[in-house]
């Protein structure tokens, strides 16, 4: 469950390799059929001259292979779940909406994402806005706590010791049932809440900044000891660059959860959100709206696992990736 | 140099290792007794799983002994410290600081302020930077100092972490087979530039190597250890060839082919490796 390898959700493994590879061996295949070259030094140059000239046709080949073999597979995962979705539509006599009126309804929906009219009926994206405020809340929060006690437990093994039995205790708890635990203390919806994200948030952040600590290179260590550094240059100038991974996959994972929670815990304390929005519309037996959500909820999920993990590349070192 | 061993600078005295394993206890050295001197260059050989990188440990404070005393100027070793600098096999630059920020660490520990250097006023600035751009180039890398260790080929980050080394200006130089991880061409060439650094330096020098013509070319003794478990000094040679020495001219000299054959015998012959059993 812990990894320092980052995939990214868009990533295509195979088409930049081929394209690249494909246009030097026709560029060349064609100087050699060319009748007008003569002897091989010129016959060198001639390929270059040749190359060049028939640069842009080549690119336009290329480009549109590669954009195809990149575009092509998910364009076709996308159609099979419409397709599916239609299917499932015509079959239920259109209790599930299909996906044409769903489209027309997002449209509607889209048009004014931000109005208000009254505390209980406002824009999706007000509703989606204040569920990415109370996941940034909940989840600074944990940061604040999570990731120092990270570094405490993975630096002691006194410490790790302490505290391990009750991470093991509490972390395969749904964080949802910390939710009425929340209320009862802060005797409100949005901090109970709130306070729900950051139990779910904190776990892995803790869990992978200790186990990013615990496997510091030994021999980063030893440098360490024998320069006699200070515990406050150890922390600044080995341990923290080489946790950092380790922390990034813990807050990204952190994220994934607490975006996931939210929804739920939303459709259990009301007020605006797109949990509770969910909630709302199905109470008014509006599933084109559900559906929308859906898909406003998994798009953002994308956005922030891709960005966190743009983050987390940029800060790792080709060292510490192997 | 066999006359200076006088001068006891390192001094270990019936030093025994016990690692405790989960198969219990496996004894790992035993009954070591060894003095280098000051400016002397020793190597350390064996077959590997011998514990020389273990008794290159002990020297430099990383582990403690379970018997015996080793002392370093006379004061006994309990940890490590910066005036046993150790040049590690894996070079183990720290990947996110440039190869100038690599050494000014050491640098800035040993003479800025805040060192623990007894009597030594602490440096300012323009000094530590002064030391930290001298001991890059006395490994010739002034040029790539700003770069980063995953940016500079396998011998430059040995050289980075020679000069991180050197840097503090230590008595003793510890080397855990430095030059293992390199091909051929750049361990010789490093062997020359170590040679000449050292000659510059006057530095004393332990190195755990596993080539034979390594150790004769550097040292001017060679400490060859028997097979373990509890492994222990087997033979120490003097090697008395005059420095400067030159790789190519001493290929055929006498001495050195002496020398070399003497070792070769040692490792092969009398201590013919034998593969542990179940291990």
């Amino acid at each position: 469950m812990v990894s320092a390898v980052f995939h990214g959700p868009f990533e295509a493994p195979t088409p930049s390799a081929s394209a690249p590879a494909a246009a030097p061996a026709t560029s060349k295949s064609i100087a050699a059929n060319d009748p007008t070259t003569p002897g091989s030094m010129q016959k060198d140059l001639k390929i270059g001259a040749n190359s060049a000239a028939l640069a842009p046709a080549f690119d336009w080949r290329g480009a549109t292979r590669d954009i195809s073999a990149a575009v092509l597979p998910p364009v076709m995962g996308l159609a099979l779940l419409v397709g599916l979705w239609a299917i499932v539509s015509i079959v239920t006599k259109g209790s599930i909406p299909s996906p044409a009126d769903t489209w027309k309804q997002a449209l509607d929906v889209f048009a004014d994402p931000f109005y208000r009219k009254g505390p209980n009926d406002q824009g999706v994206g007000w509703n989606v806005l204040m569920s990415l405020e109370r996941v940034a809340v909940g989840f600074g929060l944990a940061a604040l706590v999570g990731i120092p006690a990270g570094f405490a437990i993975g630096r002691f093994d006194f410490l790790s010791r302490m505290f391990n039995p009750l991470i093991s205790l509490l972390r395969p708890v749904s964080p949802l049932a910390w939710l009425p635990i929340g209320l009862l203390v802060f005797k409100g919806a949005n901090p109970a809440a709130i306070w729900t994200i950051f139990i779910c948030s904190i776990w892995p952040m803790i869990i992978n900044t200790a186990v990013g600590v615990q496997r510091v290179p030994q021999d980063y260590m030893n440098v360490a000891r024998v320069l006699n550094l200070s515990e406050w240059k150890i922390l600044t100038k080995i341990l923290f660059p080489s946790v950092l991974p380790y922390m990034l996959t813990g807050v990204r994972l952190a994220v994934g959860t607490a975006w996931l929670v939210i929804v739920a815990a939303e459709m259990l304390t009301g007020g605006v959100g797109i949990g509770f929005w969910v909630w709302d519309e199905w109470n008014n037996l509006n599933v084109k709206n559900i559906i929308i959500a859906i898909f406003v909820i998994g798009i953002v999920g994308l956005i922030l696992e891709y960005a966190l993990v743009k983050i987390a590349t940029a800060f790792t070192f080709e060292e510490v990736k192997s | 140099m066999s006359d200076s061993l006088t001068t006891k600078f390192i001094e270990i005295s019936g030093v025994e290792q016990t690692f405790k394993t989960r198969k219990g206890l496996f004894p790992a050295l035993r009954d070591i007794h060894l003095t280098v001197a000051k400016g002397e260059f020793v190597a350390l050989i064996g077959h590997s799983g011998c514990g020389k990188s273990t008794l290159l440990n002990l020297i430099a404070g990383l582990t403690t002994p379970t018997a015996g005393v080793l002392l370093c100027a006379n004061r006994e070793i309990a940890g490590p410290g910066p005036e046993r600098a150790v040049v590690f096999q894996n070079h183990s630059l720290l990947p996110w600081l440039t190869c100038y920020e690599n050494v000014y660490l050491a640098v800035e520990r040993v003479f800025g302020a805040g060192s623990k250097t007894v009597g030594a006023p602490s440096e300012n600035k323009a000094q530590l930077k002064a030391r930290t751009d001298a001991a890059l180039a006395l490994v010739g890398l002034s040029a790539a100092a700003q770069k980063r260790p995953g940016e500079i080929s396998g011998g430059m980050k040995q050289r980075v972490g020679i000069a991180r080394a050197l840097s503090m200006e230590p008595k003793v130089l510890l080397m855990d087979e430095p030059f293992g991880a390199l091909d051929a061409l750049t361990r010789a060439k490093l062997q020359d530039e170590l040679l000449k650094i050292v000659a510059r330096t006057n530095s004393t020098v332990v190195m755990v190597t596993h080539d034979v013509d390594e150790a004769v070319l550097l040292s001017d003794r060679i400490v060859m250890m028997t097979n373990g478990p509890a492994a222990t000094i087997g033979e120490v040679l003097s090697v008395p060839i005059e420095r400067p020495r030159n790789r190519v001219a001493l290929a055929e000299d006498p001495v050195y082919v002496h020398c070399r054959k003497q070792v070769l015998d040692f490792l092969y012959t009398r201590q013919a490796h034998v593969e542990p059993q179940a291990a």
